[in-house]
């Protein structure tokens, strides 16, 4: 059994098989995080209290956490090994070359990808350790939501990256199917323009909130 | 109408290759690709140059041989169709092109435009087959094959192994390929018995020769001659998948 995981792993089919897996977690994750988040527009004490209620179960949370990093983890260090090889599987390149019908959101995943991760790496240094965030208050979520975002380059930053996660999720979400193996001629353009709407809805949510506070809508 | 092409010149597989430009005044309109390089080599013998080398044999887009980037696009710029269907009439009077061999470490340029492609032999030596009883030949319809999975069978057995998805792929990945073999012999019920170890198969194979991996953006899809569809990756993603599951 070691061994037959280890050589599914080995492959490039695995790797991808575990990119899907390990993406469409994050993805549930992006979800509930933009779900939970939308309840800055119910007030302080709704936002506030939702944000009490996580920490009020650490078992829960910490599981969660723990299983968000592993995922994370995995993502990141199958698509680093599957970069490593495509970069060497082409050592001379083109003098020209021109993309056909691929999207610009699908050639440029690699790209994201390391944006988006860099992105996290600042989110939770601004709202969860509040290193970065000169105003923070611990607990008090939404205040340090509005300190934070009444900062133009900052939710400058946080809009370009919600744009990016849109464009990685336009490609991720119906590529995942295709890395586990299904395809149908019906259900597969379904899939694509899902992943579109759902990857726009996801980025408008989140950066509805940054201009909101920017336009004074949430102060 | 006149040409003008840029095409790399490279002497054997350890040389360094270089872009040379040709001039080709009066070309005909309804010339392939193909015929232009050979007027183009029959000046260059005059000269006592040595003619571009490329592959080719059948010149109806069945077999497979020729095959080199134009412009960027592999097999050029006219869409399910082999560079010796290719005509000159496609492209305008004066046009420049530019012509380069696939490029992948698993592809190494032999001469000119001409790249060795036995991995594909490789990979299909692995698991592209069926083992069938040599002697008297079966029964025909003797095995019944629903008209769909006929149908899919033959649309994947229409690959012809000439490499231009992995040329255009820019991971350099065998996927389409390997995946058109697959399910090719995959889909009839002659091919069930050995489903499971043919994908662990091709697909170790496809991996050992330095191709890249499949990252869904369907470029070989778009300048396949023959048309292979992406679903037959997600079919070999898909046995490869449950293979590695049910193996003991």
């Amino acid at each position: 059994m070691e061994i037959a995981a280890d050589r599914f792993y080995t492959s490039t089919i695995g790797k991808k098989a575990v990119m899907a897996a390990s993406g469409c977690v994050l993805f549930l994750f992006v979800v509930g995080h933009l779900i939970g988040n939308l309840q800055i527009y119910e007030g302080p004490e709704k936002l506030n209290h939702y944000a009490v209620l996580l920490r009020s179960m650490p078992a829960l949370l910490w599981s969660v956490r723990a299983i968000l990093l592993l995922m994370l983890a995995l993502h990141v260090w199958s698509s680093v090994q599957l970069a490593v090889r495509n970069i060497d599987a082409r050592p001379t390149g083109y003098v020209k070359k021109k993309a056909t019908q691929s999207s610009y959101a699908s050639r440029t995943m690699y790209w994201s990808g390391p944006i988006i991760l860099a992105f996290v790496v600042y989110h939770l240094l601004d709202f969860t350790f509040g290193n970065l965030n000169p105003h923070f208050e611990e607990g008090n979520v939404y205040a340090n939501v509005v300190a934070s975002f009444r900062v133009i380059p900052v939710s400058a930053f946080y809009i370009v990256a919600m744009l990016l996660l849109a464009m990685h999720l336009y490609h991720g979400l119906w590529s995942m199917f295709q890395s586990l193996g299904f395809y149908h001629p019906r259900y597969t353009p379904v899939l694509k323009r899902s992943a579109a709407v759902i990857a726009i809805l996801i980025a408008a949510g989140n950066i509805s909130i940054p201009v909101s506070v920017m336009a004074g809508i949430v102060r | 109408m006149r040409l003008v092409l840029h095409v790399w010149r490279q002497k054997n597989p350890g040389s360094r290759g270089r872009m040379v430009r040709y001039e080709a005044g009066d070309v005909n309109p309804d010339m392939s690709m193909l015929e232009l390089l050979d007027v183009i080599n029959e000046g260059l013998m005059v000269k006592g140059e040595e003619p571009i080398a490329f592959e080719h044999d059948c010149r109806e887009g069945i077999c497979g041989s020729c095959g080199f980037m134009i412009n960027g696009i592999a097999h050029g710029p006219l869409p399910a169709s082999t560079v010796c269907q290719l005509t000159m009439r496609h492209f305008k009077d004066g046009q420049e092109l530019y012509l380069e061999p696939w490029r992948a470490k698993a592809f190494p340029v032999i001469k000119d435009l001409v790249v060795d492609r036995g991995a594909f032999d490789r990979i299909i030596s692995a698991g592209g087959f069926i083992s069938v009883p040599t002697g008297s030949a079966p029964d025909g319809n003797a095995i019944p094959v629903p008209k769909e999975d006929a149908d899919r069978a033959m649309d994947a057995a229409a690959c012809i192994g000439c490499g231009a998805c992995v040329a255009a792929c820019p991971n350099a990945s065998a996927a389409l390929f390997t995946g058109a073999k697959i399910a090719h012999l995959g889909l009839l019920p002659q091919g069930q018995p050995e489903r499971h170890e043919r994908a662990l198969r091709m697909v170790t194979q496809f991996n050992r020769e330095n191709f890249g991996s499949c990252t869904n953006i369907g470029e070989c899809e778009a300048v396949c001659p023959k048309e292979i569809k992406l679903e037959v990756i997600a079919r070999m993603n898909h046995d490869f998948i449950q293979a590695s599951r049910l193996r003991r």
